[in-house]
C-alpha cells in the first residue's frame, strides 16, 4: 500500500528508518518521510483517487500509513467554496475558501493531520497519545483517542478559550493546564515525551503528523478540477501547514496529476500580536527570531514557531509575501467572512480574510488571478472573541403588538439587495 | 556555578545515557565548553561551525529561552536548570 521508503533529515540529508522519531541526530533538523515517486506515479491516477470515499484518504499512497488506515476515516473533502460575494468585496474576480471549518470530527484542520498521526501510533502500538496544543490539536486528538480507544493526555496553556477547553474535555482526556503560553507548553512537553515514551502528535510523530496537512492542497487542486490556484493564502503558527500545501502540490505535478509548470504564490498571514514570521520576511531575515505572544488569534499564538524557517523558505521560492492583521483587523475579517459567505471562522481565519484584504490593496495579489483563502478553524470554539462586537439580541414579550413597536424602531436594512450572487 | 542541565534523547549516546548531568559554567557558552570537554562530541550537535546555536536547537535557562536573554552569553547561577530541547511542530 505505502510507497514510504523511510525518513531523511531535512537539513543534512541523514537517513532514519521508519520510527516515532523527530530530530535528526547530528544536527537536529526536522526528519521528513520519503516516498518512491517512480511507484506511486504508476499506481495512483485521477480516476483511482476519484473512486475512493471523499477523505484524506483517497490520497493513501501518499500519506505515510502502511495498511488501512486505523482512525479518522471522515476527515477532510471539505468544501472549496466558490466566494463570490467575500470577492466582490474584496474586488477580485476568482476567490475560493477551503473551508476546514467543517472537518471532521472537531472542526478545525488538525483532523487531517491527527487521523494521519493517531493511525501511525496504533501501527507502532502506543497505547498512550498526547500533544502540546493551543486548542484545536487537542480538540482532535482527544476525539480520535476516545474513537480509538487510547490513553490519552493534552497538555494546554491555561487560558484557552472555554469551547476549546470544553471541545477536549468532553472526550474524556486527561487535561494539563499550563500557566504559561504555548511556547512553555511545548518545552515542557518536549521533556515529558523523552521521560514518558508516549505518542505525542507533534513531537515524536511529528514527520507522520505533518504529511497529513499535505490533504489540504491535494483536495484544493481536485476541487479546482486538478488545477492549481495562482495565489494561495495560509495562516501561521507553527509553521505546519504552509511548507505542506507547497509539497502537496509539487508532489501532484511530480507524478502528473496536474500540469507541470503552474506556479502558485504562496501568502503567509500572522497575527500582528504575533508575527516572528512576517518579521523576518519584511526583514529580509534568515533566521525567525521568536516573540512573546499578544493576541486574541490563540489558536496561532506561537511565539516560537519550529517550522517558520520552511514557511520563510516556501513563500520567498514561490514569490509569494506575508503580512500580520491587528486584533481590530481579525475581527472585522470574522465577520465579513461570516456576513458575505456564511462561513463562521475562529480568529486564525479572521486573520487569515484580514490579511488577503490588505495583500490585496497593496497590489501584492492581482485582482484577476485565482486566489484561494485556507480557513483551518471554526468560530462556534471561539464565542469570545466577537461576544462583545455582535449587537445582541432585541428583547421583547412575545406578543405582536410589542414586535410591530420594535420593527418600526429598527433600522431597516436592504436584505435583498445583495442577493445577485445566490444562484 | 554548577547547573542542571536536562538532556534530550537525541543527544543522551554522549551523556551515556544520562537526562541530566551537572555542568560548570558562568554563562551558557562556558557550560557547553563544559559539557563538551566531559562528554565529547555533544558541543558540534548543539552549535553549528560557526558557533553559533544551531536553528534546531532551542535552550533554556529555568524555562526562558535564551534568544530572550543574551543568547549564549547569557549568565547562570549555581542551581540553575538549563534544558537543550529541539524545536516541536504547532499545535
Amino acid at each position: 500500500m505505502s510507497a514510504v521508503t523511510g525518513l531523511t533529515c531535512r537539513e543534512c540529508g541523514q537517513a532514519y528508518p521508519v520510527a516515532p522519531l523527530h530530530v535528526c541526530e547530528t544536527c537536529f533538523g526536522p526528519l521528513e518521510v520519503v516516498y518512491d515517486y517512480a511507484s506511486i506515479r504508476r499506481t495512483m491516477t485521477r480516476a483511482s483517487i476519484q473512486s475512493r470515499p471523499p477523505s484524506i484518504w483517497r490520497y493513501r499512497e501518499l500519506l505515510p500509513v502502511q495498511g488501512e488506515p486505523q482512525i479518522g476515516l471522515y476527515s477532510g473533502f471539505t468544501p472549496l467554496v466558490k466566494a463570490d460575494r467575500l470577492a466582490a468585496s474584496l474586488g477580485v474576480k476568482e476567490l475560493y475558501v477551503k473551508d476546514d471549518s467543517v472537518n471532521h470530527p472537531t472542526f478545525s484542520y488538525k483532523d487531517r493531520v491527527v487521523a494521519v498521526a493517531i493511525s501511525k501510533a496504533i501501527e507502532f502500538g502506543f497505547d498512550t497519545v498526547s500533544c502540546a496544543s493551543t486548542g484545536n490539536l487537542a480538540n482532535s486528538v482527544s476525539a480520535h483517542a476516545a474513537r480509538a480507544g487510547l490513553r490519552c493526555f493534552i497538555f494546554i496553556p491555561a487560558d484557552l478559550e472555554q469551547g476549546k477547553v470544553v471541545g477536549s474535555a468532553i472526550y474524556g482526556p486527561r487535561t494539563i493546564g499550563i500557566r504559561g503560553t504555548y511556547d512553555d507548553v511545548n518545552r515542557l512537553c518536549s521533556e515529558i515525551a523523552d521521560r514518558y515514551g508516549w505518542a505525542f502528535v507533534n513531537i515524536n510523530l511529528r514527520p507522520y503528523y505533518t504529511e497529513g496537512a499535505k490533504t489540504y492542497g491535494f483536495e484544493i487542486a481536485e476541487q479546482l478540477g486538478w488545477r492549481l490556484p495562482q495565489h494561495i493564502v495560509v495562516p501561521t503558527a507553527g509553521g505546519t501547514i504552509l511548507p505542506k500545501v507547497a509539497k502537496a502540490f509539487e508532489e501532484l505535478q511530480r507524478i502528473g496529476l496536474v500540469d507541470g509548470g503552474q506556479s502558485v504564490k504562496i501568502y503567509s498571514a500572522q497575527a500582528a500580536g504575533c508575527a516572528p514570521v512576517i518579521h523576518a520576511l519584511h526583514t529580509g531575515a534568515d533566521s525567525i527570531a521568536p516573540v512573546k505572544p499578544n493576541t486574541i488569534a490563540k489558536s496561532i499564538a506561537i511565539g516560537n514557531p519550529a517550522d517558520g524557517y520552511y514557511v520563510l523558505r516556501a513563500v520567498r521560492d514561490s514569490g509569494g509575501w506575508g503580512e500580520a492583521a491587528t486584533d481590530e483587523e481579525i475581527i472585522e475579517g470574522i465577520e465579513l467572512l461570516a456576513r458575505t459567505e456564511g462561513i463562521f471562522t475562529e480568529p486564525a481565519g479572521g486573520t487569515t480574510v484580514a490579511v488577503t484584504k490588505k495583500l490585496i490593496a497593496q497590489g501584492r495579489i492581482p485582482r484577476h488571478e485565482s486566489i484561494v483563502i485556507c480557513i483551518t478553524g471554526n468560530g462556534y470554539k471561539t464565542i469570545e472573541a466577537v461576544s462583545n462586537t455582535v449587537a445582541p439580541p432585541c428583547l421583547i414579550n412575545a406578543r405582536l403588538q410589542e414586535f410591530d413597536e420594535l420593527y418600526r424602531q429598527l433600522p431597516h436594512v436592504a436584505a435583498v439587495a445583495t442577493r445577485e450572487h445566490t444562484g | 556555578m554548577a547547573v542542571h542541565v536536562r538532556v534530550p534523547t537525541p543527544l543522551r549516546r554522549f551523556t551515556g545515557g544520562a537526562e541530566e548531568v551537572i555542568a560548570v559554567g558562568a554563562t551558557i557558552r562556558a557550560v557547553v565548553e563544559d559539557l563538551e570537554k566531559n562528554h565529547p562530541g555533544i558541543k558540534e550537535r548543539i552549535c553549528d561551525e560557526e558557533g553559533k546555536v544551531r536553528r534546531f536547537v532551542n535552550i533554556f535557562v529555568n524555562g526562558d529561552d535564551i534568544r530572550f536573554l543574551n543568547n549564549l552569553d547569557t549568565p547562570v547561577k549555581d542551581g540553575d536548570e538549563v534544558s537543550i530541547v529541539p524545536a516541536i511542530a504547532g499545535g
